[in-house]
């Protein structure tokens, strides 16, 4: 273990090393969590191991918005009450969880499981573009919402996507970028206030018509 | 006591993810040359840092001395090249030049040359049409500031003098191999009009340059060459090459684009 004496038992050390492999987990987490693995009820460990077992076992992506499932297709895109003209596109599936919880989006998702990233070597054929381009080439999509990080990785990925998608008629839609709750004018960078401003909306009829009130 | 503080310009390379909410920023700096830095938060989205500190952004900061690696405490984003980041056949060159940036240089003071170069390949990326020409120039500038700079005079093998036709590009050679040497390791045929547009770089700004016009054969050719060069100062492969190949593919006026349009 990097060096460190092992002055515990053998089985302790290897469970604080699988916890120290997760991220954001430090060596003391990784102690603490394991003690308190040990001294948790044998049940309760093995609720723990058989979760693990199970995410490995049971969830695959599904075939249609590559999200994470247990059941393919997955519980949202057989959800015939969403709007299943709408898809909006997400680096992550932690991304889709994000969105729900803005509460006002009722379509489809779709999971590029990462951005594009140049500098690395993460290239188109590295993520899931190519699932989505054949589902929009499909038909039955009105609307694909790019919805991905405001970073240079997610800008790159959403106007290549944009590149794509043109050809099949379908309409292409930005999320829009301004200030977070609770942010300060005077902190925010030229690209987001430069946008903000460009993008903004009238104050009256502000429900639902941001894309007609600003400019795009 | 040591000053824990310093301020410095810089242009950000690259970002790499640290920890939780934080990223390391590959910087590129005029009397510091490359340094990486730590940024903490910036995956937050209330950080104050994160919108100043996009790979591509020319930005003022703050830095505090760390045990390894700085600590970035204040950012402003002097320019963020905008009009970049909305074009992708933009975006993709300028990341190739960052990148080869990001490989090709180290810590090193007084590196003004370099900055300025680097910053006036962005700029011009952002605003003119001839953008791969701009970054042959990039590549020829950047190879020449680094000590690399091809051999265009005589024969990198032989010594003979050059004629303008019939010669080789032997990048792992340094420099243009006469016919009688063509069959150096990695040659590859160099026609004329590419041989007479390589020297015209080599000495010439780029806005003379830019009047050349470069058909798309021509385009290939010295992106074929000069790519070549610089993978062989760096003896590694440049990633966003690729990608700048992935975006031409998809382009939808693809025959034009690789030279003046």
């Amino acid at each position: 273990m990097n060096g460190r004496p092992l002055v515990t038992a053998p089985p302790v050390a290897r469970l604080i090393e699988a916890f120290h492999r997760l991220p954001g987990i430090g060596p003391k987490s990784a102690q603490r969590l394991a003690y308190h693995v040990l001294r948790a009820p044998r049940a309760e460990a093995e609720a723990l191991a058989a979760a693990l077992v199970d995410v490995k076992d049971r969830v695959r992506l599904c075939s249609r918005c590559q999200n994470v499932t247990e059941q393919d297709p997955c519980d949202l895109c057989s959800d015939g009450a969403r709007d299943q003209g709408l898809i909006c596109v997400v680096e992550e599936p932690l991304d889709t969880l994000a969105v729900e919880r803005a509460g006002v989006y009722a379509g489809l998702y779709h999971v590029l499981h990462g951005a594009l990233s140049p500098m690395d070597g993460v290239g188109p054929e590295k993520i899931k573009i190519r699932e989505l381009v054949e589902r929009v080439s499909r038909g039955g999509v009105r609307e694909v919402i790019l919805a991905t990080n405001a970073t240079m990785e997610g800008d790159a990925t959403a106007s290549y996507l944009v590149r794509l998608l043109q050809p099949s008629g379908v309409a292409v839609t930005r999320i829009a970028r301004g200030l977070p709750v609770g942010a300060d004018v005077e902190y925010a960078d030229e690209i987001t206030l430069g946008r903000a401003l460009r993008q903004r909306v009238p104050v009256e009829t502000e429900e639902g018509t941001a894309v007609e009130g600003g400019e795009r | 006591m040591a000053l824990r503080i310093y301020r410095t310009e810089a242009v950000v390379l690259r970002q790499r993810r640290l920890g939780d909410a934080g990223k390391i920023c590959v910087l590129f700096t005029p009397n510091l040359g490359r340094i990486e830095a730590v940024a903490k938060g910036v995956r937050r989205p209330r950080s104050k840092l994160a919108g100043h500190l996009e790979p591509l952004t020319r930005v003022s900061l703050l830095l505090a001395k760390g045990r390894s690696l700085d600590t970035i405490t204040q950012a402003q984003a002097l320019d963020s090249f905008a009009p970049l980041r909305e074009e992708i056949e933009r975006l993709s060159r300028a990341l190739y030049v960052a990148e080869l940036v990001d490989r090709m240089t180290d810590a090193a003071p007084d590196v003004g040359g370099l900055y300025r170069l680097l910053i006036d390949t962005i700029e011009r990326l952002g605003a003119t049409e001839a953008l791969d020409l701009a970054v042959r120039w990039f590549e020829m500038r950047l190879l020449m500031e680094q000590g690399y700079q091809p051999n265009l005079e005589r024969c990198v093998r032989c010594n003979a003098e050059l004629a303008l036709e019939g010669n080789g590009f032997a990048a792992l050679a340094g420099g243009v191999v006469c016919p009688g040497c063509r069959e150096a390791p990695g040659s590859r045929p160099l026609s004329g009009a590419a041989f007479k547009l390589l020297r015209y770089m080599q000495r010439r700004p780029f806005a003379e340059v830019a009047r050349v016009r470069v058909d798309a054969v021509l385009g290939r050719e010295l992106e074929m060459h000069l790519r070549q060069a610089v993978q062989a100062a760096l003896d590694q492969e440049v990633k966003a090459g690729e990608f700048v190949d992935a975006v031409r593919a998809t382009s939808p006026v693809a025959a034009q684009r690789s030279g003046r349009r």
